[in-house]
């Protein structure tokens, strides 16, 4: 098996007397979609900022490439490669797409006192990448606050898959997404990972794991509850884990397959 | 490549029309109030309000004032605020007037040391904005009073009890940097001018105008650098993005307290500039120089367009907002009407600047 890219060792998370994370191993290597599943609250968002340097874990170790590391920002993660598409976006409405797609990460020409953001070159990227994920803008210069929910989604993804050498984070990247735009995010993570990346995908939904997935570990109240390989579990069973067992299999029958 | 993307364009996406391009400006709302002030005067103003000396007269409070305004802007776009501007002005006031006159320094060093001591209370300023999470408006209102506070106090402590530091002009009337940050600039210019009749002159032959005041050509400086590290650097975007949602800066790898803070910096600054110039024109500086510029600057860069809550505004638009406050405020006195309705003129303005700018960012965020 190859190193992973990153390794997040025994990571527990306290916020004032709430423990959202309690001890949570997790690791995820080049070329690979490791998903991550757990029911509301469980803990998979707080988890990922601790990957992606927002929070400090209270105790844990975070292994980059081998090395210990400690991120003090997420400037330092993104300067790592490791990008991530939050699950609130991180996009500011009044701002147009290109300035939001680069913001923090402005390409700029020219030297010394003479160098600027280069809004040309930038316009042109933001809209190719929109392009590949099946979304035509208006213009470049349109402010996200006019875009709908699953088009503000989709350029929260372009962006990170444009700047995420490394890593790639999905915190239920598909939550305000039509058939078709699922479909293109699913297969723009394959097509990612197909070029070596290592992608974290979270997610709600089995079907869409059980797509892209090559491993999927369950959350459950802080914890993990255990991490499987493609082939080595079923989607019902994931489902049942993520409900945290016995729950779910009393709803069963009466739902049959709706969920 | 912008070929083939023009191709492939939605048929559901008309084009934009000119007016619709127009109404994203956020200076727009400062154009349009200027051509209104503008229209006013011309119909209700004595003709000499629009003579060359007329226009200096209105320009140079503007320009001093708008100093202040694009700071206020800036940090305003940045999701900040700083009522201190006003006690700021007092206090690098004191600070340069005592190192120019108590100390004696060269200009040379008096001007730099006077922007570093401004820039650090600006960086106490905002370090105990960010650290404590406070609201800007609460601390910086806490400073507006230590700071004109520490200004009486001082100028009385450097001067053995008056509120009042003279003699500024007698140490830097001969200062070789003096004519950048006092005075009128191209005054060559200006009575060659005269010499072949193209402006108005005395009977000496001397022109009325001397020369452009060196704040106008500051003012008019700071406007354009402002305007370009707005919209096309990096630092720019960050702005923007600090004051749109620090959280979303923040994750997205914009070192949100940095631009936080280096813009409360920025904002001494300009207030040191504003102190520097103004206590050499006078020759002085006393404990009220300065007194509710923050409102002012504030109100001048909402006209602007700047929102109150951030993210969203122009430094040019700051730019016309202080030209219209020069105006209204000068302007009454070429006109008939009693000049204490200033007040109700200038807060109607803020009204109807306020109404206008929240009318445009519900059609900017699509909002409805
Ligand atoms: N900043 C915070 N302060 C306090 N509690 C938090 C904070 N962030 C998350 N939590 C708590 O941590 C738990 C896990 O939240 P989260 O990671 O968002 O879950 P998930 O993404 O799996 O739905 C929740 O109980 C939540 O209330
Ligand atoms: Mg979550």
């Amino acid at each position: 098996m190859t190193h992973p890219i990153i390794h997040m060792q025994d990571i527990k998370k306290h916020f004032g007397n709430v423990i959202a994370l309690n001890g949570v191993t997790f690791d995820v290597t080049a070329g690979e979609c490791h998903c991550l599943l757990g029911d509301n609250g469980a803990g998979k968002s707080t988890f990922i900022k601790t990957m992606s340097g927002v929070h400090k874990p209270t105790s844990g170790e975070i292994l980059f490439e081998g090395k210990p590391l400690s991120f003090s920002s997420p400037r330092d993660a993104m300067e790592a490669g490791i990008a991530t598409v939050f699950q609130d976006l991180a996009m500011i409405p009044l701002m147009s797409v290109t300035r939001n797609f680069f913001m923090g990460r402005e390409p700029t020409k020219g030297r010394g006192l003479a160098k600027r953001f280069d809004l040309n070159a930038a316009n042109d990227i933001c809209m190719e990448e929109m392009r590949k994920m099946g979304i035509n803008l208006r213009a470049p210069d349109q402010a996200v606050g006019t875009l709908s929910g699953g088009e503000r989604q989709t350029v929260a993804i372009a962006r990170a898959v444009y700047f995420g050498a490394k890593v790639l984070i999905l915190d239920e990247p598909t939550s305000a997404l039509g058939v078709r735009q699922t479909s293109n995010v699913l297969s723009t993570i394959a097509r990612v990972r197909a070029q070596g990346v290592g992608v974290v995908f979270i997610s709600h939904n089995v079907r869409h794991a059980m797509a892209v997935g090559d491993r999927f570990t369950v959350l459950n109240r802080g914890q993990t509850l255990g991490t499987a390989r493609k082939g080595e579990i079923t989607s019902a069973e994931l489902q049942d884990l993520m409900a945290g067992g016995q729950e779910l299999a009393t709803l069963d029958t009466s739902l049959g397959d709706t969920i | 490549m912008s070929d083939s993307v023009q191709i492939q364009t939605d048929e559901r996406i008309g084009a934009e029309s000119f007016g619709a391009k127009l109404m994203k400006r956020p200076e727009l709302g400062a154009v349009a109030g200027l051509v209104l002030v503008l229209v006013f005067f011309l119909i209700t103003a004595d003709r000499s309000m629009f003579t060359l000396a007329g226009v200096i007269n209105f320009m140079t409070p503007a320009a001093q004032l708008g100093i202040l305004a694009i700071g206020a802007s800036l940090l305003m776009i940045g999701g900040e605020f700083d009522l201190s501007i006003g006690s700021m002005v007092a206090f690098s006031g004191l600070f340069f007037a005592a190192a120019t006159v108590t100390m004696g320094l060269p200009l040379i060093v008096a001007i730099p040391l006077t922007f570093v001591f401004s820039a650090a209370v600006g960086a106490v300023n905002g370090a105990i904005v960010i650290r404590s999470g406070l609201p800007s408006f609460i601390v910086t209102l806490a400073f507006l009073f230590i700071l004109r506070g520490l200004s009486l106090v001082g100028l009385k402590l450097a001067t053995g009890g008056s509120t009042q530091l003279r003699g500024v002009r007698d140490v830097v009337e001969t200062d070789w940097l003096a004519p950048v940050f006092s005075g009128d600039a191209f005054t060559g210019v200006f009575a060659m001018l005269a010499r072949n009749g193209l402006i108005e002159t005395f009977k000496s032959g001397a022109p009325k105008v001397p020369g452009l005041p060196v704040e106008i050509l500051w003012f008019a400086a700071l406007a354009l650098v402002a305007t370009y590290v707005l919209l096309r650097t990096p630092a720019g975007n960050w702005i923007f993005a600090s004051g749109g949602d620090a959280n979303a800066a923040s994750n997205s790898g914009v070192p949100v307290k940095a631009v936080k803070i280096s813009l409360f910096m920025l904002t001494a600054c300009c207030a040191a500039l504003v102190a520097i110039i103004t206590v050499m024109d006078a020759g002085s500086t006393d404990a009220r120089r300065g007194f509710q510029k923050e409102f002012e600057a504030i109100i001048a860069s909402v006209i602007g367009g700047c929102l109150l809550t951030g993210g969203y505004g122009s430094a040019i638009g700051a730019f016309f907002g202080a030209i219209i406050f020069g105006m209204v405020v000068i302007g009454l006195t070429y006109t008939g009407i009693d000049q204490d309705w200033f007040q109700v003129f200038l807060g109607g303005m803020l009204l109807l600047a306020v109404l206008f700018n929240n009318a445009i960012r519900k059609r900017v965020t699509g909002e409805r």
